[in-house]
């Protein structure tokens, strides 16, 4: 447990230091942030002090190094946009994006399974035909389109929910919390469901498939031809099974729901991390899409660890070491 | 005559399939005592397991029993209602499959399989359904068994589990199993040892057991009485010594020539030429006619002979003409 523990972390730092690498690289492809900042009328001096301040004259090792040392600290630098520290700007931004990942999220995972089992043990049923035929919709739709089709029905037309903002918010120590008013609930509503009804409709569509796989399998019949209730066969033997293959497809889909929220985020006006990212790009703000890159993959990697220990922590089969078979 | 535990009465299983209709199980009829072992024998696809999983009902669709009836200690279960039928799974019927190594729940531990099963059927608290569990494993020969209760399935080998697969079909003491050749999937050293072991626990008890099994040996060493059966139909039921010695259906007689027997010395293993026919290219009258040596025009006529006839030991015009 502690090796496999300790090897996962490791590979997750190396998938770390990658990322850093092509974060860090940006600074020195994409753009020259000296022109934007300095706009049109700049001389070459101006130019020579702002790359002295910014680092942008020294070797790209040196660079590279004290990004990286900078990033293990949560440093950044400093906005080329906004003249800030990208750590405050970020973290002012985060709750609103985890706010409504983790709802969007908890929609996703919970319906998602919910239903997943219930069209897998009704699968003949009109109801479970229905939902699949609708679960197409779900999944082919571009996630900006069923924003723009949510506010369309339920801003414009019925005028129910608000189309666009957090709404009213509480600062909760340094955290900017929605949860806490009514209109901030209200705004999360509409782009908590865009962001998570993809993946929503993916892990039903999994979960129900994983489900039916497992429904088949000769231990399945086995506790059926012992007399075991439905609701056992299905909630005990079936369920735990079917949740082996469906944990990492839904850890991908967690991470996803992080990156996805920049569409989200866009269409909703919502004051998180990806509009902030959306609206770097338009400035080259290097910093902050590197810092918003990094971010990112810390989340992806950190979810994957915690998918590979919740397998662990599922199949017995992975417990090397207990008292061994004999026979 | 003790009432039999298990009374089969003219099953009929069908599968309709877009094209066809197809009767995997046509026509069968036996009855099993309490404690006999009934060996049923037959080429892969002539319907054993279909008539296994039809009298515990476990058919999975689209078959179904489309006639006939079954009985259980003089209670007809074909037609129950899916809750009645639960109830009997277990405690009145028991189930052995083929393959340990899928039989098993792979994510718990064998003893919560245990536990799970004998308090679905008897009332019994907890800590005497944990009790009976350990008692369960114990009786089977599993070494150690208060301490491997809360072992995977995976921690043990093939024979192993199969020998918890038994004690889980056995522990809420029901009056049949139906193993569906348990000793397939195993390495032939211990086939014999889980054979020997399920003969004499279900002597213990009394149980009655429909021994499915490609195995003559095991039917000879084990069986009472055999069934024969041959694309769906039974073709010849009789006590185990007199259908090995002297078998009497011209399939019956074939599948003997082509059986290693221990106990006999054939020079030669003559296999019975040609195949059995597909459920849906079945040919009029026997089914076994088209590459049977002693076939005449009767044979391919009609509806076929059934086991009702002549002296009730095969199903075949030849042998009933030859008796009467
Ligand atoms: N779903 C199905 N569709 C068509 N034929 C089937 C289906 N299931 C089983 N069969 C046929 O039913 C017959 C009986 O199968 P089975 O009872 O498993 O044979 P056995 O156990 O004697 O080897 C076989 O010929 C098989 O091909
Ligand atoms: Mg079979």
């Amino acid at each position: 447990m502690l090796a496999f523990t300790i090897k996962r972390t490791f590979q997750s730092f190396i998938v770390l230091l990658v990322v850093g690498l092509v974060a860090f690289s940006m600074f020195r492809f994409v753009g020259d942030p000296v022109d934007n900042m300095l706009g049109q009328e700049r001389t070459g001096a101006d130019i020579e002090r702002l790359r002295g301040v910014l680092g942008l004259d020294q070797p790209f090792p040196v660079q590279y190094f004290k990004f990286l040392k900078g990033a293990v600290q949560g440093n950044f630098g400093v906005s080329y946009r906004q003249g800030r520290p990208v750590s405050e700007i970020i973290s002012e931004r985060l709750p609103a994006t985890l706010e409504l990942a983790a709802v969007s999220a908890i929609l996703a995972v919970g319906i998602g399974f919910a239903l997943g089992v219930f069209v897998a043990i009704r699968r003949d049923g009109w109801v479970a035909h229905t939902i699949m035929t609708v679960s197409l919709v779900g999944v082919s739709l571009p996630t900006f389109l069923i924003g723009i089709l949510l506010i369309y029905l339920f801003s414009v037309e019925l005028n129910w929910l608000p189309s666009f903002g957090r709404g009213e918010v509480v600062m909760v120590g340094e955290w900017r919390t929605g949860f806490l008013t009514k209109s901030g609930l209200q705004a999360l509503i509409l782009p908590s469901i865009t962001l998570g009804l993809y993946q929503m409709t993916l892990i039903m569509r999994l979960v129900r498939s994983e489900m039916l796989e497992v429904l088949r399998q000769d231990y399945i019949r086995f506790a059926r031809a012992r007399g075991l209730r439905d609701r056992s066969v299905y909630f005990r033997h079936a369920l735990k099974n079917t949740l082996i293959p469906v944990i990492t497809v839904t850890g991908l889909q967690l991470g996803s729901i992080i990156a996805f929220a920049i569409i989200t985020e866009t269409v909703f006006q919502w004051p998180g991390v990806g509009l902030l990212f959306i609206n770097s790009i338009q400035f080259v703000d290097i910093p902050v899409m590197a810092a918003y890159l990094m971010l990112v993959s810390v989340m992806f990697v950190a979810i994957n660890l915690i998918v590979d220990l919740l397998y662990f922590a599922i199949d017995p089969r992975l417990h090397v070491g207990r008292s061994g078979g004999t026979g | 005559m003790v009432e039999p535990v298990l009374s089969v009465r003219n099953l009929q299983v069908e599968i309709p399939l877009r094209k066809s209709l197809l009767r995997p199980v046509d026509n069968v009829s036996f009855d099993i005592a309490p404690g006999e072992i009934l060996g049923v024998v037959g080429e892969s696809g002539a319907g054993k397991s279909m008539t296994g999983n039809a009298i515990i009902g476990l058919l999975d669709r689209p078959a179904h029993i489309c006639g006939g009836e079954v009985w259980l200690r003089g209670q007809r279960i074909d037609n129950l209602p899916p809750e009645a039928m639960r109830r009997i799974r277990g405690k009145g019927i028991g189930m052995v499959f083929q393959d340990p190594l899928t039989s098993l729940n792979p994510l718990l531990p064998i003893g919560a399989q245990l536990r799970e099963t004998i308090s679905e059927h008897l009332p019994v608290s907890n800590d005497e359904a944990a009790a009976r569990a350990i008692a369960a494993l114990e009786e089977v020969g599993i070494p150690g068994a208060a301490r491997r209760v809360d072992a995977y399935p995976h921690e043990f080998s093939g024979g192993m589990r199969q020998r918890v697969v038994i004690a889980l079909a056995l522990c809420a003491e029901p009056g049949l199993v139906i193993a569906d050749e348990p000793t397939t999937a195993l390495d032939v050293s211990v086939q014999a040892q889980i054979i020997v072991l399920l003969k004499r626990l279900c002597r213990e008890r009394g149980t009655a057991i429909m021994l499915v099994t490609h195995d003559m040996g095991v039917i000879a060493e084990t069986a009472d009485r055999v069934a024969v059966m041959y694309a769906g139909r039974l073709v010849e039921l009789g006590p185990v010594r007199e259908v090995l010695s002297a078998p009497c259906h011209p399939y019956t007689i074939g599948l003997m020539a082509s059986t290693p027997l221990a106990s006999q010395n054939r020079k030669r293993l003559n296999q019975i030429p040609g195949a059995m026919p597909r459920l849906d290219a079945l040919p009029p009258g026997c089914a076994f006619q088209p590459r049977c040596t002693s076939a005449r025009e009767v044979c391919g006529q009609g509806v076929g002979p059934d086991l009702t006839a002549g002296d009730g030991r095969a199903a075949c015009w030849f042998t009933q003409a030859v008796s009467a």
